[in-house]
């Protein structure tokens, strides 16, 4: 594999690298290089090699590049990634390059420890499991996933370590130093299903949400039952089969209710702090991302202090900020936050599988029983499918959505044991459990079974199986519409039968959220956009412009955003709101959710950027007529967001303006099938006399309604957007427009140079000034820029096709200025003050 | 008609008509008799009685539609001024969970009846389209739960939405073809989608909570309108 020119990181590599390194001079060097044969050497040295002072984190490093090198390797043939799931191929390199480090240390240097594994590995895997989960699926899910995760794991636990013990009584396993509590120590443990094998297993076979949500839900929350099994069980041990007392047992029920509702709790307390720390973080945007990770870790720090179930906290902190912090931080810390934490995981998954290989080679540790590695892994398998069966049996009378056969199947062959197994069969205590070793290697025996061999035939089953599998859709507005309905309804026909259903509760809950919750953590500005309608909404739209630059990139110029001349065919594309004229690699992007196309848009945007600058040497004339100085008057009003938003940012917001616009439009066309020719003209006539009533008016505000803005705005002008509350846009549209037409009321403005420039006229169009939104107006209001009107021809067919186009020029009008409400005091002085 | 105690007669007729089981009717006329006072028929005052409605930003069409002919299965338009405890069972059957015992066709009739009730919620003058005016007068109440959002915004996106749905029903638009609203079929259409459509957002929970209020049935059958006691 590609990690194989590690031979012994210790040497060999280290060596070169060093050697490679060590030209640099060092002025003050004290000599302790174990690589080196001149220690004893007084003068002043020029190079020194100071292997031990940097030794830890060195190899540390290594290991994590080395696990890093082998994820490119595996990915290089796509053949082997899409048949073995990649936690297998890691045992395996893991335990090939266990192999070299034995060869040649003689000694098995590296292993997992159970204390790298708790604290700084399992921590980021957990986390991104709460704070990504989807909650709704979860809490839904609830009761059969608790029944999965507390009675499955009792089950499977005790079952197997009974059986295991039975068939020792019966002489199979031959002579061992081992008890019945040894045996049930040893069930607990390897009982649980464990997150990190699971989540890396299922995300690659994509079953239906709701069977990988009770999986998944399943592995997470059995932690808590684990770990109180495992902790009773070992006390046990500890005192003696005989002086254990019935009060014990009724403690260790007791502590099992301590430990999950109190690490529970603890997460719960962590993630009130943290969504009321990310309130205040405004201005201290950068750091905005680490009290995400730090808070939690600390939750999960203090639960292990206090001996709570550690998972559990960390779980449900993230779980429970969720919602919060994605209101409260900004775009970019969202995206850092989501990327980093990504990243942590998928780093701490890739290094626990590696190390699982790489500390299976190790003489030391194996002890092989034929009968008990073998009876174990056919007891863990058998009980499994038992429990599913019977508790699925149980929850199908409760359940409205049915666990059906292939379901049940999938559950039973998805219970992947994994390192949670290993680091605990590790932390046992060899005077206490005499048969540690046996322990430890048949634990290593399952994991890598489960793991490699029921990973690598999950896939070919579920296939053959015809699981359902997840499906990767887009969200549309009008399912997110019919679902709120649907939510309502249901939670109505709750409360009128009487019932308490979990539509009630969720009613119930939001409601509680909506007036106490949100008030507390969410920013004021986050409390107004946070609406999931809002946010599909806005999320379409984002699709839209994207799509938009896409079709531009396809052309290899975006001029056709630009130049009406090309017009047609570009609304013929995006006439419907998600084209299938987007390349692949974009349709992919669009399956990532808005700040993954965000960021994404950031790199379309650079490429953009170059052909930008050539078009705006040509439209730089146009410019600076009109658009250009009263543009920058407005640039100082913003300077309050803390963040200067840059130019990319400002630019997908022109973007969305623009498609957003675009959607109404070409939708009210379509829909109230105008025909815009007389009306635009007679509008345009009447405007352009009220304008020249009006042009005494000095400099005011209205030149930011400048139809042609949108498509010929240089990248200061963006300043206008405030591109922090993108969803902000549709929240405050309306507010926006009777800003508009109060300022179009009482000021009676004209265009900054009081030239009679026609693209300025929109702004006064009746529909503003008769207080209806200008998409509900006929668009053909609307006065062409004058490239515009010199190109295209005003026939009403080509018309409909133009007006979505010409018309979000506009758009860009009612949405540059959704902050109205609260840029009003802000936009106010200005118009004195200026000019 | 409205009393069905003691007649089994009567209740196992409402079974075969609604799908209810017996202890199911016999729960809900309790509560039909808790909303009506004790009289044969609810009018629509009487959902005044239900504390927790009055949060629901739809409650108005919702309780319009428990009188709605439509959904009643008595006309094709208008509104009963009171409803007996057969009309309020044929409503409450639109949202019976859906039996482990049903067939595909079944479950996919069932799915059909729960649309047809939203459908009928949306359009509300019973012309068989949802229009424009309708479609935003209920993303408007809708919203109205979010005191942020104001009434263009929710406008705005009723019209995206409308786009959406002519997209999807009709695909490309003539220049001067117009869309005149979202047919019952267009609404199937929008939730075509079996598996992960927001017609199941419904179904997907379990219904632990429903057994949990016949144990409470069993345990407090006399308790106020609250569902718990107190």
């Amino acid at each position: 594999m590609s990690g194989r020119w590690v031979q012994g990181p210790r040497w060999g590599l280290l060596l070169a690298l060093l050697l490679a390194l060590g030209e640099l001079p060092r002025a003050r060097g004290v000599e302790e290089e174990p690589g080196g044969a001149h220690g004893e050497t007084q003068g002043f040295q020029v190079v020194t090699f100071k292997w031990h002072h940097v030794q830890d984190p060195y190899i540390i490093a290594l290991w994590i590049l080395v696990a890093s090198l082998a994820k490119i390797g595996f990915h290089l043939s796509h053949k082997v990634t899409s048949v073995v799931p990649e936690s297998a191929l890691l045992i395996v390199l893991g335990l090939v390059l266990g192999g070299i480090v034995l060869a040649a240390d003689h000694i098995a240097s590296f292993s997992l420890t159970p204390t790298v594994f708790f604290f700084y590995l399992l921590p980021p895997i957990v986390l991104d499991a709460g704070y990504f989960m989807p909650n709704r699926l979860f809490f839904g899910n609830l009761g059969t996933i608790l029944l999965y995760a507390v009675i499955g794991t009792v089950w499977n636990a005790a079952t197997t370590g009974l059986s295991l013990y039975g068939v020792f009584l019966s002489g199979l396993m031959g002579d061992l130093n081992i008890g019945l509590l040894d045996f049930l120590l040893f069930g607990s443990l390897i009982a649980a299903v464990d997150p990190v094998a699971v989540l890396a297993v299922f995300e690659e076979v994509h079953v239906n949400e709701v069977l990988f949500i009770i999986v998944f839900g399943e592995s997470l929350l059995n932690d808590a039952v684990t770990v109180v099994l495992y902790n009773v069980f070992e006390s046990f041990v500890t005192l003696g089969g005989d002086k254990v007392t019935g009060v014990d047992c009724v403690k260790g029920v007791v502590s099992f209710f301590v430990v999950s509702l109190g690490g529970t709790l603890v997460g719960i307390v962590f993630a009130f702090l943290l969504s009321l720390v990310t309130r205040f973080t405004k201005h201290v945007r950068i750091i905005e991302p680490g009290f995400v990770f730090v808070l939690s870790y600390l939750s999960y720090l203090t639960s292990e202090m206090l001996s709570l179930s550690a998972i559990l906290a960390i779980t449900f902190c993230g779980i429970c900020c969720q919602k919060y912090v994605k209101a409260n931080i900004s775009e970019q810390s969202a995206t850092t936050v989501r990327y980093t934490m990504k990243m942590l995981a998928s780093g701490a998954e890739t290094i626990i599988f590696m190390f699982l290989g790489i500390s299976a080679v190790d003489p030391l540790i194996w002890k092989w029983n034929t009968a008990f590695v073998l009876l174990t892994l056919l007891f863990i398998s058998v009980y499994r499918a038992i429990g599913v069966i019977l508790q699925t049996w149980i929850l199908n009378r409760y359940r409205m959505v049915q666990l059906e056969i292939i379901d049940q199947v999938v559950m039973s062959y998805g219970g992947l044991r994994g390192a949670v197994a290993y680091a605990l069969v590790v932390l046992l205590d060899e005077n206490k459990v005499k048969e540690k070793n046996l322990f430890v290697s048949t634990t290593i025996i399952v994991i890598f079974f489960t793991v490699i061999f029921q990973g690598l035939t999950i896939k070919p089953l579920v296939q053959w199986l015809k699981v359902k599998r997840s499906e990767q859709r887009d969200p549309k507005l009008n399912e997110k519409l019919h679902g709120r309905a649907f939510d309502h309804i249901l939670s109505a026909i709750e409360d009128i039968s009487g019932q308490i259903g979990h539509n009630y509760l969720r009613d119930k809950w939001s409601n509680f959220d909506r007036k106490f919750l949100s008030k507390i953590l969410m920013r004021r500005s986050a409390q107004k956009s946070r609406d999931r309608i809002l946010n599909v909404f806005h999320e379409l739209n984002l699709k839209d412009a994207i799509s938009y630059v896409a079709e531009g990139e396809r052309r290899g110029s975006l001029a056709f955003i630009r130049s009406p001349s090309t017009d047609n065919m570009v609304n013929v594309d995006f006439s419907t709101p998600r084209p299938s004229t987007v390349e692949a690699s974009v349709s992919y992007l669009l399956r990532e959710n808005v700040s993954a196309v965000r960021l994404d848009m950031q790199s379309l945007e650079q490429r953009r950027q170059s052909i930008r600058d050539a078009e705006d040497m040509i439209t730089h004339h146009t410019l600076q007529q009109y658009l250009y100085k009263p543009r920058q008057e407005y640039k100082h009003l913003y300077s309050r967001h803390g963040l200067t938003a840059d130019e990319d940012e400002k630019q997908d917001t022109e973007i969305f303006h623009r498609t957003m616009r675009k959607r109404l439009e070409s939708f009210k066309s379509a829909k109230l099938g105008i025909n815009p020719h007389k009306k635009a003209a007679k509008l345009l006539k009447r405007e352009r006399a009220q304008k020249r009533r009006n042009s005494s008016i000095p400099n005011g505000k209205l030149p930011m309604v400048s139809s042609l803005q949108d498509f010929t705005i240089k990248e200061k002008d963006l300043e206008l957007s405030d591109t922090e509350e993108a969803p902000n846009y549709d929240a405050e549209m309306s507010g926006g427009i009777e800003f508009l037409a109060n300022i179009a009321q009482d000021t009676a403005t004209d265009s900054p140079s009081g030239i009679d420039n026609p693209a300025f006229s929109p702004e006064e169009s009746p529909g503003i000034l008769s207080g209806v939104p200008p998409w509900l107006c006929p668009g053909e209001a609307v006065v062409p820029s004058q490239r515009a009107r010199l190109q295209i021809p005003n026939s009403p067919g080509n018309f409909h096709r133009l007006a979505p186009f010409r018309l979000s020029g506009k758009s860009v009008d009612s949405f540059l200025l959704a902050d109205g409400p609260e840029e009003q005091p802000h936009a106010a002085p200005p118009e004195s003050t200026h000019m | 008609m409205g009393a069905a105690h003691s007649a089994s007669e009567e209740v196992r007729e409402l079974e075969g008509k609604t799908g209810f089981s017996s202890d199911q009717i016999e729960q809900l006329h309790r509560r039909f008799k808790q909303l009506s006072g004790d009289q044969p028929t609810i009018r629509k005052e009487n959902f005044n009685n239900v504390p927790d409605l009055e949060l629901n930003p739809i409650r108005s069409k919702i309780v319009r539609a428990f009188f709605d002919n439509r959904n009643l299965r008595k006309g094709s338009s208008g509104l009963a001024d009171e409803i007996n405890f057969e009309d309020f069972l044929t409503i409450m059957s639109y949202f019976r969970p859906i039996d482990t015992t049903m067939d595909e066709e079944q479950v996919q009739l069932c799915r059909k009846e729960k649309l047809r009730f939203l459908f009928h919620m949306y359009d509300s003058d019973s012309d068989g389209r949802i229009t424009l005016e309708e479609y935003r007068n209920v993303v408007e109440e809708l919203l109205s739960g979010n005191p942020h959002i104001e009434k263009e915004s929710a406008r705005s996106i009723a019209d995206g939405a409308m786009m959406e749905a002519a997209s999807v029903c009709v695909g490309q638009m003539e220049p001067d073809q117009v869309y005149e609203g979202i047919t019952f079929d267009d609404f199937l259409k929008l939730s075509h989608h079996p598996w992960s459509s927001w017609a199941r957002v419904a179904e997907e929970q379990e219904s632990w909570a429903l057994e949990l209020v016949v144990w409470h049935w069993v345990w407090w059958p006399e308790c106020p309108l609250g569902p718990w006691p107190g």
